[in-house]
């Protein structure tokens, strides 16, 4: 094939990827979308293969069924609570494999001839291997955090920003030097490694609930990774893919900081979620002392007997009980008596942007019940229940009311302003932000002390009863 | 010089056409959305397959090799995880 017809069919593959993305406006044309995008992929690998550079094919057909079936197997098999997991992983790939693509191709041309390398080559081969190897083992640490083999905490220790700020000097050190002395391929691995450090230590800091961003920041790396590479081998159609995924991360991460009202400094290194929450018992003992209120699911039953709305608001404890298919059957049971049922969502609900969206949309809840946070906040006034299942730091009026809390600021969803607000948890612990709930004192809030699926399935029983 | 400048002029357009169009994905397809992007920077598959392929030494054709099962985890995991996801919201229209 002519470098030419290759360079175009590289032109028709990114232009489906737009169309691809451009699909995701609308669930309605989103499966066509991500068709189109898969089509575009399909034309770029089956040019590349029969460009003529390549001598022999075994080792690509080796890799392809390898990584195929690892990938086609996940991917039926992953339940979608282990979603924000699969999409963590699948990042640190991304970035693994713009790291090896980058390193092959500076191999190679330091073996042709070290003084040609141009300096795009160099700046692009170090910014490479800088990225991916932070996305890399980054993702792995998310990873493990999400999957529960690293602590979800946020671990911190004295003086680590001054290590990060060591390493990431380093990384920038080793770059410059292989940048000036291409010839000396050490100082790409040696950066390659101290970036594999620097990636574990900016991920292990970062608590549980601070995990949406990091996801989408580690999915914008990925992406700006793939770029360099780009810049690498001059190809446009890597440039394209990786700016598209380097935006679509940015974007999800400033969408999830402005929804917690964090800057993104603030969720990478103020560690957020460490192990301070045994001080706040005694306040949060002053704030429950004989106000709360515990109910039982036929008591509910009978507050929901006489609703004309009920909205749905969960929270990372519906995927963790995996209660989404129990609620769905709650919620159609009460549609068929006629009571309007909604779904309130949080951006940062749950451990990935959209998660919650995800969950509901497997139990075949239908989209356009989902409702956002602004959309939501405008009808509590008018919702006589509002049942809040496994959420806790989104609906806390703290972040609304009291200055100097650790959510003050944070946009929350008015739970409260609803006629009943009825809490499903196991006990009154905080939340992520470790600081007690005032919503969990109100007049007008029921609290139903159970494990999430458990109640909503008595709570089904106890509406079919009536 | 010339070329880098080109594919530079390539690089700020496309990330203001990225920014233009994911701008317009709801918050319910966040999710897909991410699972979508990733097999999109998949895409290094490409340079992968020119690493294992030509064979210029034993090194680049194992760093290529590894290359290829990462990006094609990304790529196949990918486009697969986003259809499962996508059909279950196109399902109750």
């Amino acid at each position: 094939m002519s470098p030419d017809l290759v360079r175009f069919a590289y032109l028709v593959a990114a232009s489906l990827f737009v169309f691809g993305l451009k699909g995701l406006s609308h669930p309605r044309t989103a499966v066509r979308g991500n068709r189109l995008s898969a089509l575009g992929m399909f034309i770029a690998i089956v040019v590349t293969l029969i460009d003529q550079q390549i001598v022999r094919f075994e080792f690509i057909v080796a890799g392809i069924v390898l990584g195929g079936a690892i990938g086609a197997i996940w991917a039926l098999k992953v339940p979608m609570t282990a979603m924000p997991q699969f999409v963590g992983l699948c990042n640190g790939f991304g970035g693994g494999a713009s790291v090896l693509v980058a390193g092959a191709a500076y191999v190679e041309a330091v073996l042709r001839s070290a003084d040609t390398i141009s300096m795009q080559f160099g700046i692009a081969t170090m910014a490479s291997g800088l990225i991916g190897g932070v996305t890399f083992w980054g993702s792995l640490i998310a990873f493990g955090k999400l999957q529960g083999i690293v602590s979800e905490k946020a671990v911190r220790f004295t003086g680590d920003h001054v290590l990060k700020g060591l390493f990431l000097l380093a990384g920038l050190a080793a770059g410059v030097l292989g940048i000036l002395q291409p010839e000396n391929t050490q100082y790409f691995w040696i950066m390659v490694a101290i970036a594999s450090v620097l990636g574990i230590l900016l991920v292990v800091p970062i608590g549980g609930a601070d995990m949406p961003v990091v996801i989408a920041l580690l999915n914008s790396y990925s992406g700006m990774a793939a770029a360099a590479t780009g810049f690498v081998l001059s190809n446009n159609v890597l440039i394209i893919s990786g700016s598209l995924v380097g935006a679509s991360g940015f974007i999800l991460t400033s969408i999830m900081c402005k929804a917690m009202n964090r800057s993104l400094a603030n969720v990478m290194f103020a560690g957020v979620g460490g192990d301070s929450g045994g001080d706040d018992a005694g306040p949060a003992d002053d704030l429950y002392e004989g106000k709360v209120k515990s109910t039982t699911a036929e008591e509910v039953a009978m507050v929901l007997d006489s609703a004309r709305r009920v909205v749905f608001v969960p929270g990372y404890g519906m995927a963790v009980a995996q209660a989404q298919h129990a609620v769905r059957d709650l919620a159609n049971l009460l549609e068929a008596d006629g009571i309007e049922v909604e779904f309130a969502i949080h951006p940062v609900a749950g451990r990935m942007p959209g998660h919650m969206n995800v969950l509901l949309a497997e139990a075949d809840v239908p989209y356009d019940r989902l409702k956002e946070m602004d959309e939501a906040n405008t009808g509590f006034e008018q919702t006589d229940v509002t049942i809040v299942i496994g959420a806790n730091d989104v609906v806390n009026p703290l972040a609304r009311d009291a200055a100097d809390t650790p959510l003050t600021g944070m946009p929350i969803l008015n739970v409260d302003k609803s006629r009943t607000v009825v809490v499903i948890k196991r006990s009154l612990s905080p939340g992520f932000a470790g600081i007690p709930n005032p919503l969990f004192a109100a007049d007008n809030c029921l609290m139903l002390f159970a494990d999430g699926k458990d109640a909503v399935q008595q709570l089904t029983a106890a509406v079919n009863e009536i | 010089m010339g070329e880098t400048i080109a594919i530079l002029t390539i690089f700020v357009l496309a990330v203001f056409v990225g920014f233009e169009v994911i701008t317009k994905v709801p918050p319910i397809l966040h999710t897909p959305l991410m699972s979508g992007s990733n097999a999109i920077s998949g895409i290094t598959i490409i340079g992968a397959i020119l690493s294992a392929g030509t064979q210029y030494s034993t090194l680049t054709t194992v760093l290529g090799t590894a290359a290829v099962v990462f990006a094609t985890i990304n790529v196949v995991g990918g486009y697969l995880v986003t259809n499962r996801m996508l059909d279950m919201f196109k399902r109750k229209e």
